[in-house]
């Protein structure tokens, strides 16, 4: 079990390099917008958008494929409760299930939502894979102001994630040594998943304090103004790039009102 | 460098009955390097916290003085370093540079500064890897190392080490005391470490605490040997020169209990034959990533092998098929983390999961408990947490929590690990004792003491071949 999330792009692609609250920006900005609208067309827009700029990042489609595969799973169950449960079942018929009819009208809801879905994640995939979590700590404190006590603080944090993984392991062997299994019980899984999650969190803020009284003593808390040993700049291409997203999302928009498929949200 | 004076110091932590410390007098030059020792429990780490500015006024009761430079020491801590003994939870960031720089930073230092500080830091513990080598790649050893440099970065007048190289193996240890030895500087310095023999050439002081509250001993090393040497070897202190009869098998193993047969862990170890047999320990060794902890998991029945079997007990099925009731009732498994085992918030019903799951009576279950309570010394806690305990303390719930469900073959991963020398004598004194009633022991183990005294045939790793019995000999 690996918990690490390195970047897997090239650094020097022109995106990837922009400054990470830039990305993280333009991210936000680019896909909040679509979140007003149910109509399958402007999350599509989007998309394409999206995939269009992917080399610029420099992420090979392949490698994004991988580091999206949870929002494949999310938008196949997406699917099926649509099929399920959806209450529009107009359209034609397409399957005949009785109460689960397959119609246009619930393929047509289905796919808005999952292109919806991908809209909104791959900006946050794209910037999360061409990002170092330590740049992004740092312009968050130098460009964003963020507390540094904050940033840092979960930075430090997030280096003790992949200890996680071994720590399940081994807690879950240690439990086997005792005597104790699931068996085929499900019930008793559960119990057993739930007793091991909680001695890993019993674990992991045992280890949390210790690294913050560590941290202290290196005069983290001592309020003194920090310095910044790797400075982070916010260049006129960073404002660009913000800019443009911004645009771009109001592009798609405005594209699909002036197509008279636009359905606002509330 | 600084001059440390404490007067009368005393300290009790918020919600504890005793003090941690109390009615310490004691003055520490400029420059001085002192070796503080005292019996678990004295408040060793309590008075480093202290010197650190570490214990804030509302998490305890504080008595006397306590000064740094004729300052309180929370308002020098940026003449202070410290160095815990996890090297895990002290790095902070992804690069072994940026995780220097990161006390520098937050002391406000320049940005240009920041980097020529770094380096020099990092030549001063022989740091031997570029500055952007992945924290998470290096050993124990390595981490510690860089922590090191992370602290005299700061340039402290004053170095506090608590154990630094307790949760390290023998080869990381010789690491950091290396760095230490060479990183000598003017600062005063304060070394807390157990294992004595290979602190004394850092020191030319020793200081010893007293649990009860006090000193009970300060001067040169030799003089204080002399004078105290019996008394804290008795209270678990590895005094140089105190030495421990070998313990060896009087009658020859049986046939093999258990027997790994090319066993292989893809990634993790190299294909291995062994087998063990009752009335016999057979001692692990071999360096860091052979994959020793892994064949304990193989022998064990915890871990299914990539190739290869491990059998034992007459059972036609392999050992990681077995259900985990089985599993426990024929082989007992002590991990090096003891937290790792713990499953319930009493010592007693600790002892009580394994027996219950056999399906033993009531009756049978609390014989078992209280003779184990009172075999390993736990009488007195049989109703606190598990998470609470010393760690000497915690080592014999595992042991004694293996011993529960009266398995044949016992597996350790390295058992005496960071032990003071009053648990070591302990645990290798019942380890002897479960031997010759006719249990089967497997230790993986870097103690070489342990392998000197306990064992009756080493397997090293990484060479793979089995030595002969080791000759009758004595610990030096």
């Amino acid at each position: 079990m690996t918990l690490v999330v390195q970047p897997i792009a090239d650094p020097s692609a022109p995106l990837a390099r922009r400054n990470p609250v830039a990305k993280l920006a333009a991210a936000l900005l680019f896909s909040l917008p679509l979140i007003a609208t149910l109509d399958p067309l402007t999350p599509a827009l989007a998309l394409l958008i999206e995939l269009a700029v992917v080399p610029f990042f420099g992420v090979r489609y392949g490698l994004l494929a991988r580091r999206a595969w949870p929002v494949l799973v999310a938008s196949l169950g997406l699917l099926v409760t649509m099929v399920l449960f959806s209450a529009n079942r107009t359209g034609t018929l397409l399957l005949g299930l009785g109460p689960f009819d397959v119609t246009t009208g619930v393929l047509l809801s289905a796919s808005g939502l999952i292109l919806r879905l991908f809209a909104v994640a791959v900006p946050g995939v794209l910037v999360f894979a061409t990002t170092d979590p330590t740049d992004l700590a740092d312009a968050l404190v130098q460009n964003a102001k963020a507390p540094a006590r904050f940033a840092i603080g979960a930075l430090a944090a997030f280096r003790l994630l992949p200890l996680l993984g071994q720590e399940w392991q081994m807690l879950t062997l240690a439990r086997r040594a005792r005597g104790i299994d699931a068996g085929r019980n499900p019930v008793t899984a559960v119990r057993l998943f739930v007793s091991t999650a909680f001695a890993l969190l019993v674990g992991a803020l045992r280890r949390g304090g210790r690294l913050a009284v560590a941290m202290d003593a290196r005069g983290f808390d001592s309020g003194h103004p920090r310095s910044y040993a790797r400075k982070q700049v916010f260049r006129p291409a960073d404002i660009a790039l913000v800019v443009v997203a911004l645009a771009l999302s109001a592009l798609a928009i405005s594209l699909s009102i002036a197509l008279g498929v636009f359905r606002p949200i509330l | 460098m600084s001059d440390v004076v404490l007067r009368g110091f005393g300290w009790r932590h918020a919600g504890r009955k005793a003090w941690a410390v109390r009615d310490v007098d004691l003055h520490i030059a400029h420059g001085e390097r002192v070796l503080l020792l005292g019996p678990s429990g004295a408040g060793k780490s309590t008075l480093l916290a202290a010197l650190a500015g570490l214990l804030p006024a509302d998490s305890g009761e504080s008595a006397g003085t306590i000064e740094i430079d004729g300052l309180d020491p929370l308002h020098a801590r940026d003449r202070v370093g410290i160095v815990f003994q996890d090297p895990q939870t002290q790095l902070v960031m992804a690069r072994s540079g940026d995780d220097v720089a990161f006390g520098l930073e937050n002391r406000g230092v320049p940005a240009a500064q920041i980097w020529p500080w770094v380096s020099d830091a990092l030549d001063r513990v022989g740091f031997p890897y570029p500055i952007t080598r992945s924290t998470a790649a290096l050993s124990g050893g390595e981490a510690q190392r860089l922590a090191l440099a992370g602290a005299l970065a700061l340039r402290p007048r004053l170095l506090l080490l608590d154990e630094p190289t307790a949760n390290l193996d023998p080869a990381g240890a010789d690491l950091v005391r290396e760095s230490l030895a060479q990183s000598r500087d003017d600062a005063t310095m304060i070394l807390v470490e157990h294992r004595v023999t290979e602190a004394l050439p850092l020191v030319d002081r020793v200081v010893v605490l007293e649990p009860g509250g006090g000193v009970r001993a300060d001067g040169a090393p030799e003089m204080v040997f002399a004078a105290y040497g019996d008394k804290l070897a008795d209270e678990g202190v590895w005094v140089p020169g105190f030495t421990i009869p070998a313990l060896r098998s009087a009658t020859a193993a049986t046939p093999d209990l258990v027997r790994a047969e090319q066993v292989t862990v893809a990634q993790r170890l190299a294909s291995v034959s062994l087998g063990v047999g009752e009335g016999e320990v057979l001692a692990v060794t071999g360096p860091n990533g052979a994959g020793k902890s892994t064949l304990a998991l193989l022998l064990g029945g915890l871990l299914a092998p990539t190739g290869g079997q491990v059998r034992g007990f007459g059972d036609e099925r392999a050992l990681h098929k077995w259900r985990a009731a089985t599993l426990t009732g024929r082989i007992g498994s002590v991990f090096q983390n003891p937290e790792h085992q713990f499953v319930t918030s009493r010592v007693a019903d600790e002892l009580a999961v394994g027996p219950r799951r056999l399906g033993r009576t009531p009756s049978e279950i609390a014989r078992t408990v209280d003779d184990l309570l009172e075999r390993l010394r736990l009488g007195k806690l049989a109703r606190a947490n598990p998470y609470t305990l010393s760690g000497g303390e915690a080592r014999r719930l595992s042991v004694a929590t293996a011993l529960a469900t009266a398995p044949r073959l016992l597996v350790l991963d390295e058992p005496t690990f960071g032990q003071d020398r009053r648990t070591w004598i302990e645990l290798v004194t019942l380890l002897a004792t479960l031997r010759d009633d006719g249990h089967a022991i497997v230790a993986v183990t870097h103690d070489d003491d342990f392998v000197q005294t306990l064992a009756d045939r080493t397997f090293q790793l990484g060479t793979a071949r089995l030595k002969d019995p080791l000759p009758r000999r004595r610990r030096s």
